[in-house]
């Protein structure tokens, strides 16, 4: 698996460093090895005692871990972030359309292009939301787009997150950290800033507000102190300074949506909500939720009150619903879709499923409906057993799987315990759609500390970089 | 602001001023423990008293001494009124409501669990006293931090309350306790015993220099009385407190709170004219008995008003 050929960031084929990496790998030669680790450790420190943290499930309870920071940064040139920006506009667009239409005159279902009952089955189609119109028509406010290269350096969409994608806080931190610890570097460099993403997110939340509402009141909804993705919760709402809520702090009267203050009741028109469709509201949907507001669906379907993103946008970013987002870009909107998709093989397809069984060992298999990394398997890294185990499984409810070829990730030095080495690296735009679809160049560049390890995700031990995209 | 946060900012602040205040406690029973005829079981047993915990007490670790106390009053994970415990709740309410506070003021709440939960007890039963130091200079910092940075606006309030209903708390059951400890009998006053014991119960509260500063003159129950009840200017005085509890009450106040403002005035009234000749007439353990069932009252209250969620 090292030794495949992968895309190095950095350096060329020839081992020349690449002309937008020049810059850095200057100042990185000339830095002493001792000023670098003592600014790791500072930086191990500060996340610390900042708390920056995310809780692990399953782990002892409490327990809060350190995403791990790398101080090399994922450069990208200015050109090749205005081509994927372009693309993900297109993306995010097309997928937005896809939400309104199914959940209306569902017309892409009747031209057979994405077969009906892959969208009707599906358990994150809510039948709920069919007819009810949001504003803007946009579903999918806040969109996690992960990309990822190979080859010789093309750029691929992974899969598009659409229900309540995380990681914009480290993206954040990561660049306030890189400012605090090296700030000589952004003399040396232009790098394009991202601190004003908060800012960018409030507007759109704001441009989304129920009808009639001149200056709407904006919350974060979030589990609690003990999700994963607190930090980031209370992060958001600090940032854009709005109140950090749950479920309890809210109570709907007369289809209309209140928090409680210690003022009294005051009225809540868009939630950012950070927790998922089933435990939104216990009457509607898992009644056993203590995370939610009863009455809250009835309320969101009255249109008194905004969701951001909107129940039942896990449909669109469903693993058995990505092999069709390049038709919904023709479909909906007469273009050819700009960002590739990695090619998948759909195991509910018999031939899909034969070719795959037989080929388990160079493929990256992945649950329809799983995330964060668990519930995969990765070929080329699995021992015999692993794969024999999770054939067994695909076997039981092939339509439960897609499979994928193993890309050969790009790769980007990263500090490791073995000095500087090359590791494998994604990257995760947010694309924010409200009036209008902006994002803040870059995204979270998440890295595989592993050697050879091609899972990034934080809970299966990845860690993040500092993201630079150069202006010109 | 919502009530859960203004609830969770209430109680931060209150376990922070409890944790403090018991290092104040242990500090100053420790200090005294090293004095000649210091009867050592009275002193350490009074601190489980004065918390309600001789019953717990007795029952997990049976015999009274420093380091059995010390143990359980300063570490014990499982007995809910340790320092340990308090910081820990602390910590739970301020990452609750982080967004709320300003980053400096998280860090400093945040470091201070990280160093207790670090903090072995073994390495401190020798020197209990450098690590009470430590847990006063905390909430020194937690103090200075949380003035300066925050906004002095509704979250800020809600924590000054809780601060200043904890302290009055504490320094009317430490003035109690004090009292029955050190004078069994009314008349039993005057002796080299009596000054160190009533010298360490003023220094328990940084007072004693204040003492000197006011009073210039040997220290006397009647004066550490009127000192630590009366005096406006004294910061852990009762009057003190209850001149902060009103005054942030006052700027919080919503349409329900009336009757809470109104008790919270009179109880402040009653120290602000009040004079200690007629409190120690009346029985000084009478007029405080009255003042913690008064504050706890208002502290019932400001949950009722302003910290519990209201039905829908």
């Amino acid at each position: 698996m090292a030794a495949r050929e992968f895309f190095n960031e950095m350096v060329d084929a020839d081992g020349k460093v690449r002309a937008h990496y020049a810059s850095y790998d200057e100042w990185l030669k000339g830095s002493p090895v001792a000023r670098i680790e003592q600014k790791r450790a500072e930086a191990d420190m500060l996340f610390r005692r900042l708390g920056i943290t995310f809780a692990v499930y399953g782990e002892e309870s409490g327990t809060e871990r350190l995403i791990p920071f790398d101080i090399i940064p994922r450069i990208i040139p200015a050109a090749e972030w205005e081509k994927l920006a372009a693309g993900l506009r297109q993306r995010v667009r097309a997928l937005n359309a896809f939400l309104h239409d199914i959940y209306h005159g569902q017309e892409i279902l009747r031209a057979n292009i994405v077969p009906a009952e892959m969208v009707r089955m599906n358990g994150q189609f809510r039948p709920e939301m069919q007819g009810v119109d949001v504003p803007g028509g946009i579903y999918a406010h806040i969109a996690g787009v992960d990309i990822v290269r190979a080859g010789q350096g093309e750029f691929y969409v992974l899969e598009d997150n659409l229900r309540v994608p995380s990681g914009v806080s480290y993206m954040l931190e990561d660049r306030r950290m890189m400012m605090r610890l090296f700030p000589e570097l952004f003399s040396r460099n232009r790098v394009a800033p991202v601190e004003h993403y908060p800012d960018m997110l409030l507007d759109t939340l704001r441009t989304v507000s129920p009808r009639g509402i001149k200056d709407p009141t904006v919350v974060v909804l979030t589990p609690g102190a003990y999700n994963s993705a607190y930090f980031e919760h209370s992060f958001l709402a600090q940032q854009m300074g709005v109140e950090l809520v749950q479920g309890q702090d809210m109570f709907v009267k007369d289809d209309v949506l209140y928090m409680r203050t210690t003022q009294g009741a005051r009225r809540v028109d868009v939630i950012y909500r950070r927790v998922d469709d089933d435990f939104l509201d216990p009457r509607a949907f898992r009644p056993d939720s203590m995370l939610g507001v009863p009455g809250l669906l009835s309320a969101y379907r009255a249109g008194s009150v905004t969701l951001c993103n909107a129940i039942g946008t896990g449909v669109a970013d469903d693993k058995s619903i990505y092999p069709f987002v390049p038709d919904m870009v023709r479909f909906y909107l007469g273009e050819e879709p700009i960002l590739n998709n990695v090619p998948t093989y759909m195991l509910r397809k018999p031939d899909d499923l034969k070719y795959v069984l037989e080929h388990l060992p160079e493929l990256v298999v992945k649950e329809v409906h799983g995330s964060g990394g668990y519930g995969m398997l990765v070929g080329p890294a699995s021992t015999r057993q692993e794969i024999e185990d999770f054939r067994a499984r695909i076997i039981a409810a092939p339509e439960k799987y897609i499979a994928q070829p193993t890309l050969a990730l790009s790769a980007c030095p990263t500090f490791v315990e073995s000095g500087v080495a090359p590791r494998h690296i994604d990257l995760r735009p947010f694309v924010l759609s409200g009036r209008e679809i902006r994002m803040v160049p870059g995204g979270l560049t998440r890295v595989a500390l592993r050697e050879g390890s091609l899972v990034v995700n934080s809970s299966q031990g990845g860690g993040t970089k500092d993201t630079w995209v150069l202006e010109n | 602001m919502l009530s859960r946060t203004a609830d969770h900012l209430y109680w931060m602040a209150r376990y922070t001023e409890r944790a403090e205040n018991l290092a104040r406690m242990l500090d100053v029973h420790y200090r005294m423990s090293m004095l000649p005829n210091a009867s050592v079981d009275r002193n350490w047993g009074a601190i489980l008293r004065i918390n309600e915990l001789d019953g717990d007490f007795a029952h997990r670790y049976g015999g009274v001494t420093q380091a059995n106390v010390v143990r359980y009053m300063a570490f014990d994970a499982d007995n809910p009124s340790s320092i340990y415990s308090c910081l820990r709740a602390a910590r739970e309410n301020a990452h609750a409501v982080r967004g709320t506070l300003t980053s400096e003021l998280w860090e400093t709440i945040n470091s201070t669990w990280l160093k207790m939960r670090a903090t072995r007890p073994e390495a401190m039963e020798n020197d209990p006293g450098a690590f009470f130091e430590w847990v006063k200079f905390r909430s020194h910092v937690y103090r200075g931090v949380s003035v300066g940075t925050m906004l002095h606006d509704e979250a800020f309030n809600f924590a000054r309350l809780g601060t200043y209903l904890e302290r009055g708390d504490n320094t009317a059951r430490l003035l109690d306790v004090k009292y029955h400890v050190l004078l069994p009998h009314q008349e039993a006053v005057g002796g080299a015993a009596d000054y160190y014991q009533w010298g360490a119960l003023l220094k328990s509260v940084s007072a004693f220099e204040i003492y000197r500063k006011v009073y210039r003159d040997a220290i006397t129950p009647m004066r550490v009385a009127e000192l630590l009840v009366l005096r406006a200017d004294m910061p852990r005085s009762l009057h003190r407190c209850m001149d902060e509890v009103y005054a942030n009450l006052e700027l919080v106040a919503n349409s329900h709170s009336r009757e809470t403002l109104r008790r919270a005035g009179e109880l402040h009234a009653n120290l602000h004219y009040g004079a200690i000749e007629d409190i120690f007439e009346g029985g000084l353990h009478e007029f405080v008995n009255d003042f913690l069932a008064r504050i706890n009252d208002i502290g019932s209250r400001i949950t009722e008003d302003f910290l519990v969620p209201m039905a829908a």
